[in-house]
């Protein structure tokens, strides 16, 4: 996915756009609304995330002009405020969500994959291996006549092999794809759900390798 | 707080007061005018009678000689029921009447009659002695003529004109309470009025109060007006600073969260990533307590002054259930709506329930096991029940009134990050609108289902 990145501090800016490069995604950064305004005629993004408070005016004022504008990207409100009448306020504006500072990136890939759904998905929310199909909007897997639902950690793993298909991957790689760091998960838990994903791949001509003592990769049958 | 007595009932006393002096004034001067009037017509009649007596009397020879006049003595007949006495003495010798009829001691001048009232023969009576010198002016005779009546006829009048008077006095009397209650009432709607538009703000509206003021209001208004403009410099200087000090505090937060997730990511060693992770807990139980340290605040703030909207609880419910669903969607939770077919109307501060509703969905997916459901219930069956059960540890059979008490958690919580504010944040809420929480085991297995229950309309 293509962030554009709205965020005056520039550490914390840094930090989210390595950490979002880490899971594959690109990032654009605008410390200021009129950045941000020049990004945005150029480039096409599939999520904003914007921060309330800039150097150059309000973050509101930019969700009001963008929902005039009725620019379709969707916007999700990073702030430091967390109480409920401020989300309401939020929301009101035409943000379609918001995080509080400090946040889990598990939780906010969460909340932009919900709010891409809502929207009908990202650019290149199916991707192809063999005869197999991953539709992340629908949260599906379709091969030869059959759909195959997936619940929300089935697909997430999924993802990363579809991203990188044949590559090996660590468990310890997947676990921190699949699990927020403040949960508590044993190094087993890998092992059920890549369990549960062949389970899934039943029937398609795709499979899931374990490769002794690396890890796991995605390969043809 | 406390009332200091009544401005109103202090009116209606002070004019009812006054009504009642001037009803007795009333009553007073009305009898007395009246009864003098008709004491005078009395006398008028008592001293024409003796009067015409008195002309009566003839000189002869050496004495007087009296042809009594009946008229004289029929006019006094008019008063009803009246006896009448006549005396009528020549040099102390009774001449004609009633030898014992009492005469005034001194001799009335000529031609001005004497009055007097005694007791006579049991009753009491008005009397007038007039004089007349009969007879050659050198040896004249001095005759007093004395005509008395009884005044049964007078005391009638007079009942009837204190009957009259007391009625008039008494229908004065409460027609001037009335007055006075309406007065008091009326000069009171100013202030009613004021009252009215100030309490029906809500806890947020800290416009000037703009109502029709009258010119002895016009200083409190402006008072009031002042304090509230303060007010709310304050409030803003307040939440600008809150949102101030949380953007200084959580910005830096979030930088080393991330810092802490790409380390974490960058690491091999398994002691390394755990002490990351730790510190990551770390940070999320600081935010989060801050955060519900806020709402705890922004809770008992606003709960005591209820701002009252129509609310259709479904769709709040419906609401938090979307909000918190990517959450459930990271550990596979799946909250399943069971809500009221038909919108559950409620009166009460959408941003309260808001809050309590977020606080316990919250909890039931941090303490809610991967791969389990939540169910998220609005139900109109006797009360308003809104309910969240989970498939979690439960609370460990801590006493569930307890939990209610800030910063008290299960007894199970483990490694869970919390503030124990989340149930109390809840129960505050609930009670706000005259509801209660209620903590239970989940009826069908384990877990646990807390509800607030509100009462329907």
């Amino acid at each position: 996915m293509r962030f554009l990145l709205i965020e005056d501090n520039l550490k914390l800016a840094g930090a989210i756009e390595e950490r979002l490069r880490l899971d594959g995604h690109a990032v654009d950064h605008a410390p200021t609304l009129e950045t941000a305004a020049s990004c945005m005629a150029v480039a096409s993004y599939d999520l904003i995330l914007l921060d309330i408070m800039l150097p150059d005016g309000d973050g509101r004022t930019f969700l009001q002009s963008h929902r005039r504008a009725e620019k379709r990207t969707p916007v999700i409100v990073i702030t430091a405020r967390s109480a409920v009448s401020d989300r309401v306020s939020l929301l009101d504006l035409g943000a379609d969500d918001y995080i509080t500072k400090p946040f889990d990136f598990s939780e906010l890939e969460a909340r932009c994959r919900a709010v891409l759904r809502r929207q009908g998905g990202a650019a290149d929310n199916r991707k192809k291996f063999g005869n197999t199909y991953l539709d992340s909007a629908a949260g599906e897997l379709q091969f030869d006549d059959s759909r195959v639902n997936l619940r929300n950690r089935e697909l997430r793993l999924l993802e990363v092999f579809f991203a990188a298909p044949g590559q090996v991957f660590s468990k310890n790689h997947l676990m921190d794809r699949l699990f927020s760091l403040s949960d508590e998960v044993s190094e087993n838990a890998i092992e059920v759900y890549v369990g549960r994903l062949r389970k899934r791949l039943e029937g398609s001509d795709v499979r899931i390798d374990t490769v002794r003592g690396l890890g796991y990769r995605m390969v043809p049958l | 707080m406390k009332a200091h007595g009544s401005i109103r009932r202090r009116l209606f006393f002070q004019l009812a007061g006054v009504a009642a002096v001037l009803s007795v004034a009333f009553f007073v001067v009305l009898r007395g005018v009246a009864e003098r009037a008709a004491e005078g017509t009395q006398d008028d009649i008592l001293s024409a009678s003796a009067t015409a007596i008195a002309d009566s009397l003839r000189s002869e020879d050496q004495g007087v000689t009296l042809e009594l006049p009946y008229a004289a003595l029929s006019m006094l007949g008019t008063i009803n029921e009246d006896r009448v006495f006549y005396r009528v003495v020549a040099a102390q010798t009774t001449l004609t009447g009633y030898a014992d009829l009492p005469q005034s001691t001194t001799t009335p001048n000529l031609g001005e009659p004497i009055f007097a009232t005694f007791d006579y023969r049991g009753e009491k009576v008005r009397a007038v002695s007039v004089s007349r010198a009969i007879g050659p002016v050198s040896d004249a005779t001095n005759v007093v003529v004395t005509v008395a009546q009884t005044r049964l006829g007078l005391e009638a009048i007079s009942r009837r004109i204190t009957a009259t008077a007391t009625g008039v006095g008494v229908g004065f009397f409460l027609l001037a309470t009335a007055l006075s209650l309406w007065a008091a009432r009326s000069a009171l709607k100013p202030i009613e009025r004021m009252t009215d538009s100030v309490t029906r703000r809500g806890p947020s509206d800290l416009r000037p109060v703009e109502s029709n003021t009258p010119a002895e209001l016009v200083p409190l208004v402006a008072a009031l007006n002042s304090f509230m403009a303060r007010l709310r410099a304050s409030l803003s200087q307040t939440e600008d600073f809150i949102a101030e000090a949380a953007h200084r505090v959580r910005t830096p937060l979030a930088t080393v969260r991330t810092q802490a997730e790409i380390t974490h990511r960058k690491l091999n060693k398994p002691e390394h990533k755990r002490a990351i992770r730790e510190m990551i807990r770390a940070i999320d139980e600081s935010s989060r307590s801050a955060g519900q340290m806020l709402d705890h605040a922004m809770v008992t703030f606003r709960a005591d002054s209820l701002t009252v909207d129509a609310l259709d609880l479904n769709a709040i419910m419906a609401d938090i259930c979307d909000r918190l669903g990517p959450t459930a969607d990271l550990k596979d939770i799946v909250i399943q709506r069971d809500f009221w077919n038909s919108p559950v109307t409620f009166k009460g501060d959408g941003i309260l329930i808001q809050a309590a509703l977020q606080n316990i969905l919250d909890n039931a997916i941090k303490y809610s096991p991967e791969d389990s459901t939540i169910i998220a219930r609005v139900d109109v069956s006797g009360a308003i029940t809104m309910s969240v059960t989970d498939q979690g540890r439960g609370f460990g059979g801590v006493d569930t009134n307890r939990l209610t008490t800030r910063y008290a958690r299960g007894a199970n919580v483990d490694e869970i990050v919390g503030s124990g504010l989340g149930l109390t944040i809840a129960d505050e809420v609930a009670r706000a609108h005259g509801g209660h929480i209620e903590i239970t085991p989940n009826p069908e297995g384990v877990g646990a289902c807390v509800s607030i229950v509100l009462p329907i309309g």
